[in-house]
C-alpha cells in the first residue's frame, strides 16, 4: 500500500464521490420501498379490477381483458390508473342510457 | 414443545447450510435434542458439511413416499449424541416433495426432538416455501451485500404472508444472521455496516458471523465449525446466536480472531 492511498480517500470524498457502502444503502432503501409497496398491492389491484369489472359490467358488455388496473408509485404520489376499453355501441342505446 | 426453525435467505451461497450445521451442533451440545433437515432435494449438501455423506441410506423423500420409516432415514451424529440429520434426496425429482408429506414428517419429528432445523434451498420455489411453511422461527442468513439484502427482504415478505403461521394470523419469529462480515471493510465504507442492514430489514439481530478461513476448513473436513474450531471467531459467534435462540439476552459483538491486531480491536466494539 503506497502512501498515496491515504490521500486518495479524502480526495474522492471532496470530489463528491460517495463511499460504496453508502451508495449501496441508498440504492437498497429506494428499491425496497418500491418492492414492498408493490408486493402489498398485488392483492389490492386484483380486488379493484374485479369490482370495477362488476360495476361496469352491469351496464356495458365488457371483455375481461379490456380492463386494466395499475398502481404506479413515484416518490410521494401513487397513481391509480383504470383503463376500460368499451365496445362500440349503437347510438340509440347510448342515448337511452344517458 | 418442539420448535421448528427454518434457515433461509433467498440468495444462494450466503451460508445457509454452514449455518444449519453450526447452529445444530451448538444447540445439541447444550443437551437439547436436535435434528437438522435438508430440504434441498436434488442438491443436498448438509450431509457433506455434517460429515455424514457416506452414511446416507434413506432420505426425506423415501420417508414421504413411504419407502422407509423415519427412524431408518435419521442419521445419528457420531460426535454429539443428541444430534441427528435427515438428508434430502440426491436423485429424486423436486416434485416428490409434497406439502402433506412435509407436514407429516415434521409432526413426527416434533414428537422426538426439541429443535427441528430446516435447511432451505436457495430461491423461492417449492423446496424453499415448504421449508418455511411450518416454521415457528426463521433465521435469515444475509451477507452485507445488496443482492443478499434484497432477497432477504423478499423472504421476509413471504414469511409474513404465506406460511402456516401467517395463514392462522400469527407471526413467524424472524432473526437476522449476518454472515461473512468484515468489520475492517465495513469501517472503511466499502461494505454495508451491521446497522445499515438492520435498519433496512428491521428484524432483530441474532448474530454476526465474521468472514473466516475456519468456515472453509470446517466444511473441508465435514465437521460443523462450532465443533471443529470451537474457539474460533465464527464458532463463538454461532454459540452466542444459539444462546439467543434459547432466549438468553446477550449483547451482540463482532467476534474477533484470537490473534487481534490493533485496528480490529478498535473496530470490534459493540454494535447493537
Amino acid at each position: 500500500m503506497s502512501i498515496l492511498h491515504f490521500f486518495r480517500r479524502p480526495l474522492a470524498l471532496a470530489a463528491g464521490r460517495e463511499r460504496p457502502a453508502a451508495v449501496a444503502r441508498e440504492r437498497l432503501q429506494i428499491l425496497l420501498a418500491h418492492e414492498r409497496a408493490s408486493a402489498g398491492q398485488e392483492g389490492l389491484v386484483a380486488t379493484l379490477r374485479e369490482e370495477i369489472l362488476a360495476v361496469i359490467g352491469k351496464h356495458v358488455m365488457l371483455e375481461r381483458d379490456k380492463v386494466q388496473v395499475t398502481v404506479e408509485r413515484n416518490g410521494e404520489i401513487s397513481l391509480l390508473e383504470i383503463e376500460v376499453e368499451m365496445p362500440p355501441q349503437p347510438r340509440a342505446e347510448m342515448a337511452l342510457r344517458a | 414443545m418442539a420448535k421448528v426453525v427454518v434457515v433461509t435467505s433467498g440468495k444462494g451461497g450466503v451460508g445457509k447450510t454452514t449455518t444449519t450445521a453450526a447452529l445444530g451442533a451448538a444447540l445439541a451440545q447444550t443437551g437439547e435434542k436436535v435434528v437438522v433437515v435438508d430440504f434441498d432435494v436434488g442438491l443436498r449438501n448438509l450431509d457433506l458439511l455434517m460429515g455424514s455423506e457416506r452414511r446416507v441410506v434413506f432420505d426425506l423423500i423415501n420417508v414421504i413416499q413411504g419407502d422407509a420409516k423415519l427412524a431408518q432415514a435419521l442419521i445419528r451424529d457420531k460426535r454429539i449424541e443428541t444430534l441427528s440429520l435427515l438428508p434430502a434426496s440426491q436423485t429424486r425429482d423436486k416434485e416428490a416433495l409434497t406439502g402433506e408429506g412435509v407436514a407429516q414428517v415434521l409432526s413426527e419429528l416434533r414428537e422426538t426432538f426439541d429443535w427441528i432445523l430446516c435447511d432451505s434451498p436457495a430461491g423461492i420455489e417449492r423446496g424453499a416455501t415448504l421449508a418455511m411453511h411450518h416454521a415457528d422461527i426463521a433465521v435469515l442468513v444475509t451477507n452485507p451485500e445488496v443482492s443478499s439484502v434484497r432477497d432477504s427482504d423478499r423472504i421476509i415478505g413471504i414469511l409474513d404472508s404465506k406460511t402456516a403461521k401467517a395463514e392462522r394470523g400469527e407471526r413467524v419469529e424472524k432473526h437476522l444472521l449476518l454472515t461473512r462480515y468484515d468489520p475492517v471493510r465495513a469501517a472503511r465504507g466499502d461494505m454495508l455496516k451491521v446497522e445499515d442492514v438492520l435498519e433496512i430489514l428491521s428484524i432483530p439481530l441474532l448474530g454476526i458471523i465474521p468472514e473466516s478461513q475456519e468456515v472453509l476448513r470446517a466444511s473441508n473436513v465435514g465437521c460443523p465449525v462450532t465443533l471443529n474450531a470451537p474457539e474460533s471467531a465464527p464458532a463463538r459467534a454461532y454459540a452466542d446466536a444459539v444462546k439467543r435462540l434459547r432466549g438468553e439476552t446477550l449483547k451482540v459483538t463482532v467476534p474477533l480472531p484470537t490473534r487481534v491486531g490493533l485496528v480490529s480491536r478498535l473496530l470490534g466494539r459493540r454494535v447493537a
